[in-house]
């Protein structure tokens, strides 16, 4: 392996994407007409803002047109210490757009010195997904969330996009994906501005139950294989994903309250 | 025509190492150890913005002395080199040995090539899983490489530091006792080193993916006597 020396006026900075196109590895290509290809796409994704922070959820169900071809997808993924993002859309552009994601934000901060405010890791993101949007003209649409604890202000914040490249800060709460609709409109009803860390965790559960009993592509909480949601907690105290024998609780109270109705 | 005057190859050399070595003895010392958690960096440097060690990966750290500009550069070149490796293999293919050879690749073509050497002494550390397997490489001006264990001084001065710190240096010091050791033996007689006028890093075997870590100046002061 070589050094990757440039000149100064082609030098990358700490643009970790910039670097990956000067060097021949960029993986921004375009894509053929892959519309008719049967791809994995992942599903349903909520965030929602409480009281000190921010919770994140994302089923686990990936589907290939009516054939589920993954049942334990991780969509909520960890960003940084503060920070996480959860995707919906093609799951192959998905994943390869957070593993850049993640890797621009270590790449800034080794680069630099000093992390990424939340606001320009929001910016960030943004542009992965502009820069997508030829694949998702081709059907390859990724559509992320983005969360987290702003240090700086002492407060959660979260932005949703859109496919291409718009970015739109939400004061309370967010959906993505083919369950959006069922799952949002749970957490339009419940949330409050107050809302705590624990209400907001059995909210998203919830919202998610909804929107999978309603929507083929959304899984639910699969109790035979020990499958759950991967629900997350953004605080001061940092990125916290919530442990599945608490999810296992929360879910066997929405199951039985749905038996009693 | 003016033709260039003959210059022995041996007498370029010698004149290249001196100028090097008079850039780097300038500037001041750095000591690296291994210690109970770890590896611990120890550096003498007044500017708090500055830094001279710095993380490179999740077990790979980096220090530089001599030109701030050259180390800093080199650097950002191994951060590079080992996000693209991570990127492109996988994170644990990511190694300081293939990291120092390529430093010693780039500053050895400097040296010989280039009208003028760079004026750096780095230093490439690397966590192993178990002490045993931690890694110590030093890379001088010229582009030898050397791997040395327990302890590296590079800088100005080494063999006085190097001395004072062999002298009292024994396996798994605490990070009190090894702060403390740097100190006394990066201080000259005159002036003993206080905590702003150190920088002190860490590679710390804690068990979460990113080992680096970087002592605050109150965690120093409190942890200095």
């Amino acid at each position: 392996m070589k050094f990757p020396v440039f000149p100064i006026d082609q030098d990358p900075g700490s643009n970790f994407g910039e670097l990956l196109k000067r060097v021949g590895l960029s993986p921004f290509t375009d894509y053929a007409n892959v519309s008719q290809l049967d791809i994995p796409h992942a599903t349903t994704c909520v965030a929602v803002r409480c009281a000190g922070g921010v919770v994140m959820a994302g089923d686990r169900r990936a589907t290939s047109g009516n054939l589920i071809s993954h049942r334990a997808m991780e969509k909520v993924v960890q960003a940084d210490d503060f920070s996480g993002v959860a995707i919906a859309g093609a799951a192959g552009p998905a994943m390869e757009m957070v593993k850049l994601f993640q890797l621009q934000i270590e790449h800034y901060e080794k680069v630099e010195g000093q992390p990424l405010s939340l606001e320009g890791k929001a910016n960030q993101l943004s542009m992965f997904v502009r820069n997508n949007l030829p694949a998702a003209m081709q059907g390859l649409m990724v559509v992320p969330i983005f969360a987290g604890f702003d240090v700086h202000i002492g407060q959660g914040r979260l932005w949703d996009y859109d496919a291409t490249g718009g970015r739109y800060e939400e004061s309370d709460f967010v959906a993505t994906g083919s369950g959006q609709l069922h799952a949002s409109t749970v957490l339009r009803v419940s949330w409050r501005r107050d809302i705590s860390v624990d209400e907001a965790i059995e909210l998203v559960s919830r919202a998610l139950w909804e929107a999978s009993d309603a929507d083929s592509a959304t899984g639910g909480p699969d109790v035979l294989r020990g499958i759950y949601p991967v629900v997350a907690s953004i605080t001061k105290d940092g990125f916290n994903r919530v442990p599945d024998s608490d999810l296992a609780s929360i879910y066997s109270a929405i199951t039985t309250g749905v038996q009693q109705r | 025509m003016s033709m260039p005057y003959y210059v022995a190859p041996e007498q370029m050399m010698k004149d290249r190492a001196d100028f090097a070595r008079k850039g780097i003895a300038r500037g001041k010392s750095l000591v690296a150890l291994q210690y109970n958690e770890g590896i611990a960096i120890i550096a003498e440097n007044p500017s708090n913005t500055l830094r001279k060690s710095s993380e490179i990966y999740d077990r790979i750290a980096f220090a530089g002395v001599g030109k701030y500009n050259e180390f800093d550069s080199l650097r950002v070149l191994g951060v590079r080199s080992a996000d693209l490796k991570g990127y492109q293999f996988s994170r644990e293919d990511v190694d300081a040995r293939s990291l120092a050879n390529q430093y010693a690749q780039i500053i050895g073509q400097t040296f010989t090539h280039e009208v003028k050497p760079l004026e750096v002494e780095i230093l490439v550390a690397e966590l192993g899983i178990t002490s045993a397997e931690d890694q110590l490489f030093h890379i001088m001006y010229d582009g030898t490489v050397i791997d040395e264990k327990p302890f590296i001084v590079i800088g100005g001065d080494t063999d006085t530091i190097k001395s004072k710190i062999a002298a009292a240096f024994k396996t798994d010091l605490t990070l009190k006792e090894s702060c403390n050791l740097a100190r006394t033996a990066l201080s000259s007689d005159e002036r003993t080193l206080q905590a702003s006028d150190l920088e002190v890093t860490l590679l710390q075997r804690n068990g979460s993916r990113r080992c680096f870590k970087r002592i605050t100046e109150d965690a120093l002061a409190a942890l200095l006597n």
